[in-house]
């Protein structure tokens, strides 16, 4: 199944932030033909004459938009995540390298997305984007969240690259505790004295259900959306260090190069404590329903109470 | 209307012997694209366009896209002739820490419009800011060159088909048809053919001109400025290495600079 009802996608909450931001006339929405997809379509309906269609050409979009960000536009830019991949040297040459303040979505990020299959599931962007340097990267875990962060956006100071889900998830936030979020700032959701689980995304839920479970025998664990990915919230993960000195990733990404990396990398050079990753184990996905496919794959709560399990018999 | 031919031509000259002294001082860079394009490029800024020299940054300037962003000695000596480029920028250009990096970048520069260096995202970048200028209402305009060995990349083709679905008619591209690439002619490499043709096949209005011409440089510019109903295209045919004998219709000197003596040769026939 695709997900609960109630709750919100990632992708819904672009799609309201988008037209909250319509206020400021500054902001320009441009899209690559999914904009039904990614929710800009919302921002189109109301305001087609900031609304740029560029068809499926999603090098040209890259660079309109940075264009435009040198016109003194804010442009957001969408498309499905695996596509803004193939512009990615648009990215770094045309948006990221001279500084202009472009938002770009990914939205379909993950293996979640299912049915379409591999072509369709981005499994490393999140790294790719990380390595650009002044680059901000995001993936927030459900439709208010996203809501929010991207409402942040408006007054950022650098390009970013977001991530959003297809699928509804249960709400992590309400309307008053969305409003704690800062671009940069990890976000504690749960404490517990045990082990550190860091997760972004649809496996923040995942994450939250996994710690619900661990309780009862007995494991309390701290939970974190991780919603920024870059720069990532090295003071938090010092606290958890000296408090837990364990973690968990868990990321409906790659193990390599993603939230797991980027733990890891700060967590070598700072503070090396045991860590296990859950994600996507260097391959690449396939057709099936959600749930299936994260139980196939190894990114769901049951895993994440695997590594657990494992990385305390290494603290 | 007050051009006077022979003092851009002259502005030309100067810059002809600007690319080559810098090339030369750095040891490394792009003469036949640069030697190529200064024509155009001398013709643009002496008539249609618009900018302030005491206000590089003024945000309702006109905007040159140098997308063949290897010519930078090109700009750099355009830039110097207008005053915004001192002599130590530019006899330091590709020395770590000078104004004038290696390949045209805007946040090195004031005057450049654009971080080029990656072939095929000027045009894109263009039609950005032109869709910008047109929802501030400003007549500004945007000028976009390309080199024709650009027009492989496929994000031209884009790029040229959504200048014509949005109608963008405050947007002009200078296409370089210099026929000579980094490897090798194009028509080894990988032949385009007729570029006009093709850009009037996307909806463009087309001109075609010797390069080399400025009666006709000027002509075309003017044209292209008068033209505000759709994107217009410049095909400027050039000569790869123009003014410098042996660099002339030479794949080599695409990205070599010239040595000691082959620089007195180069400045003895520029005098």
């Amino acid at each position: 199944m695709s997900g609960p009802s109630t709750g919100g996608a990632s992708r819904d909450g672009y799609g309201n932030a988008l037209l909250r931001l319509a206020d400021d006339k500054r902001v320009v929405v441009l899209e690559a033909d999914l904009g039904k997809s990614t929710k800009s379509c919302l921002f189109r309906a109301k305001h087609p004459e900031r609304t740029i269609s560029v068809g499926i050409a999603e090098q040209n979009m890259m660079l309109v938009a940075a264009g435009m960000a040198s016109s003194g536009k804010v442009p957001f830019a969408s498309t499905f995540a695996i596509f803004t991949e193939r512009a990615f040297e648009q990215v770094r040459n045309g948006i990221a390298r001279p500084g202009l303040v472009v938002h770009i979505c990914g939205s379909h990020g993950g293996i979640h997305t299912g049915t379409d299959g591999s072509s369709a599931q981005s499994i490393e962007d999140l790294g790719i984007y990380r390595t650009i340097p002044n680059l901000t990267v995001m993936h927030p875990c459900d439709d208010l969240s996203a809501e929010e962060l991207t409402m942040q956006l408006l007054n950022h100071g650098n390009p970013s690259y977001t991530r959003t889900a297809r699928n509804k998830v249960p709400r992590t936030y309400d309307q008053d505790s969305v409003k704690s979020l800062k671009i940069g700032k990890g976000s504690v959701i749960r404490e517990g004295h045990d082990v550190a689980i860091i997760a972004c995304g649809i496996m923040v839920n995942e994450a939250s259900m996994a710690a619900s479970n661990l309780a009862i025998e007995g494991i309390n664990a701290t939970v974190v959306d991780m919603h920024t990915i870059k720069p990532l919230d090295g003071n938090l993960i010092n606290i958890l260090s000296n408090n837990i000195g364990c973690f968990v990733t868990a990321e409906d990404h790659s193990v390599i190069g993603g939230l797991g990396g980027a733990v890891s990398e700060y967590l070598a050079r700072n503070c090396p404590s045991p860590l296990e990753m859950v994600g996507v184990n260097d391959r690449f996905g396939e057709s099936g329903e959600t749930g299936d496919l994260m139980l196939h794959i190894g990114i769901n709560s049951e895993s994440i109470e695997n590594a657990v399990r494992k990385v305390l018999k290494r603290k | 209307m007050g051009v006077n031919i022979k003092e851009l031509e002259d502005t030309a000259r100067n810059c002809r012997k600007n690319i080559v002294q810098m090339i030369h001082k750095a040891g490394a860079g792009h003469p036949g694209g640069s030697l190529s394009a200064i024509d155009l490029i001398v013709g643009l800024y002496g008539t249609e366009f618009r900018f302030d020299v005491k206000n590089p940054n003024w945000s309702d300037r006109d905007r040159f896209i140098m997308s063949k962003g290897h010519a930078s000695p090109a700009v750099y000596s355009m830039l110097f002739e207008l005053g915004l480029l001192d002599q130590n920028d530019i006899d330091t250009f590709r020395q770590l820490g000078s104004t004038c990096q290696g390949h045209v970048d805007m946040k090195w520069t004031d005057g450049v419009d654009f971080s080029a260096g990656s072939l095929g995202m000027g045009l894109s970048f263009g039609i950005g800011c032109a869709l910008a200028a047109r929802m501030d209402k400003s007549s500004r305009k945007i000028w976009v060159m390309i080199g024709d060995g650009e027009t492989q990349e496929g994000q031209i083709w884009e790029a040229a088909m959504a200048a014509d679905h949005h109608k963008i008619g405050n947007l002009n591209i200078i296409v370089d048809r210099n026929r000579i690439q980094n490897d090798d002619f194009m028509d080894v490499q990988m032949e385009i053919g007729d570029i006009g043709e093709k850009f009037s096949s996307f909806g463009w209005a087309v001109k075609e001109i010797n390069g080399h011409d400025m009666h006709e440089v000027v002509s075309a510019l003017n044209w292209a400025s008068n033209n505000n109903t759709e994107p217009c295209a410049i095909i400027a045919h050039t000569v790869k290495g123009k003014g410098i004998s042996f660099m002339e219709n030479n794949p080599s000197f695409h990205g070599k600079a010239p040595d000691d003596n082959e620089l007195a040769i180069a400045m003895e026939e520029l005098s």
